[in-house]
């Protein structure tokens, strides 16, 4: 429990006016403007936005800055951002077979129309540290091909899904409302679009050692990268006193397909079924866990998990969504340096008794021993 | 409009100059949410991605066009101008002028799509199978 403590008022004024400084370093050394953050740390701004659960790369680079790079404290400031603002309505569905690529490869097919381009990745890098960048260096232009990549691609899993070698995406019912957690507690067991906006705003840590977990065996799931892309789409909205969609712009998203083996059950033929990721900005390690874990996540949908045994960690939904978001997981882990005094007091005051019982106890005399009561919060 | 919402600030400041007298605000720039939707499986059912910052604007010119601006980002002066070139574009005698400026910026985007489609295009991979015993 809290217990109301008055006083460090200027102690805690001090401590801001100190972390503004200390924000700045060393004056001798140029201010960072946030285009800078923007344009030079952009997947630190993508991330921020992903977690952050909000496409605004200036308002994510500042509150990189105003964090001091620490980004789960960025996107906490996202976070808070976006409950003063009001909501004018929900998009359409992006389209993400009308992407302009910019990176979009397959493990699973060498030669997917439209082919497979690496566009930026640090992928067949070296991982050698660059010291002409600490020269301050500039890149030379980079390479042009005489024909422009293609501007749609289709997605792989559209290719396959003629044949019934993989199962067809979810369609819902039309008209179906779609499950916000933003407005609604969530409730499990939840559904799929729920599951989805949680891991889209989840963790990427978190993403990122469930999904390893699965390949490790805590839940296998047998994937396949079918594709994973990187790009812009545009962003439309119906706007009631037009009555028609107007474009309010592009944002950049990555996607991935997983494509995972399935032995099929007693309802169900064997054939591949898929996890899917969809993140803003270019995240792919996080787009990739998501699929993973969306995967595993449908184990017991799919019949996977045998009467009896128990889920494993990937496989848990409320586990898993109970603590994939790192704004909630901060928050509790953190309020644990808040004044505790009185709890502390009362566990003193009781462990004090107790010893004292026990040592009246081993001395041979009669006391009554009382059960030790739950510790507070 | 998707024009007027991927326009830099400068060409809003250019397409709407002279600035008309006769403007009436019927919706002060506002910034706002709008929900981000995708689909499981890029095709299924819909799913709430995540939200984005918008902006939004409404003017009535004195010929009584109406303009709306919608514009991503925390940007009240590109909304706000937005609007009035929408407005302008619905009146006869500046639609030729704001139609060309459109063009310029559609232009613009066009070309540094191009360069990104190259350079992109520059990383594709060509694969060829090794034989064996070769």
């Amino acid at each position: 429990m809290y217990v109301a403590v008055k006083g460090g008022e200027k102690a805690i004024d001090a401590a801001h006016a100190l972390l503004k400084h200390v924000r700045r370093g060393d004056t001798s050394i140029a201010d960072l403007s946030v285009a800078q953050i923007r344009e030079q740390l952009a997947l630190a701004v993508d991330r921020v936005m992903g977690e952050g659960s909000l496409f605004d790369p200036d308002l994510a680079a500042l509150a990189i800055k105003q964090a001091r790079g620490d980004l789960i404290e960025a996107a906490f400031l996202v976070r808070a951002f976006r409950t003063t603002l009001p909501r004018f309505g929900a998009s359409e569905p992006i389209d993400t077979a009308d992407m302009e690529i910019e990176r979009r490869i397959s493990a699973t097919f060498k030669d997917l129309p439209g082919g497979q381009v690496l566009g930026p990745t640090f992928d067949y890098t070296h991982r050698l540290i660059d010291f002409l960048l600490e020269a301050g260096v500039a890149p030379p232009a980079p390479p042009q091909a005489p024909v422009p990549v293609q501007a749609a691609s289709p997605r792989v899993t559209d290719l396959l899904a003629g044949d019934d070698l993989i199962e067809q995406s979810p369609v819902g019912a039309p008209g179906q409302d779609v499950g916000d957690l933003t407005r609604d507690p969530l409730n499990f067991p939840a559904g799929r679009d729920l599951r989805l906006q949680n891991l889209a705003r989840g963790d990427e840590g978190f993403l990122l050692a469930l999904g390893y977990s699965t390949q490790r065996g805590y839940g296998r799931t047998h994937p396949f990268a079918g594709e994973i892309r990187f790009g812009s789409v545009e962003l439309e909205l119906f706007v009631e006193d037009l009555g028609f969609d107007v474009p309010l712009g592009d944002i950049d998203v990555t996607e991935c397909q997983m494509i995972n083996q399935f032995k099929g059950s007693h309802s169900e033929a064997p054939r591949f079924t898929r996890g899917y990721g969809l993140v803003f900005g270019q995240a792919e390690r996080k787009a990739m866990a998501m699929a993973l874990v969306d995967r595993a996540l449908r184990a017991r949908e799919l019949g996977e998990i045998p009467e009896g045994n128990q889920a494993a960690p990937a496989q848990d939904e409320e586990f898993v969504l109970s603590h994939s978001d790192n704004i909630q997981s901060t928050g509790f882990v953190e309020h644990l340096k808040l004044p505790h005094y009185v709890d502390f007091q009362a566990e003193l005051v009781l462990l004090r008794r107790l010893q004292a019982e026990r040592a009246a106890q081993q001395s041979g005399q009669d006391a009554s021993v009382q059960p030790v009561r739950e510790a507070a919060e | 409009m998707g024009l007027l919402a991927r326009a830099t600030l400068s060409e809003l400041q250019d397409l709407a100059q002279p600035l008309p007298l006769d403007i009436t605000v019927l919706r002060e720039p506002e910034v706002g949410l709008v929900l981000v939707r995708g689909r499981i499986g890029g095709d299924g059912q819909p799913f709430n991605v995540g939200e984005a910052t918008v902006t939004r604007a409404a003017v009535r010119l004195g010929g009584g066009e109406v303009g709306y601006g919608h514009v991503l980002g925390r940007a009240p002066e590109r909304a706000r101008l937005g609007a009035i070139v929408d407005a302008l574009w619905q009146a006869p005698d500046h639609r030729p002028r704001i139609e060309s400026g459109l063009l310029a910026i559609d232009q613009r985007l066009a070309a540094e799509a191009d360069v990104k489609r190259r350079q992109v295009a520059a990383t594709r991979v060509d694969f060829f199978t090794m034989v064996r015993g070769e």
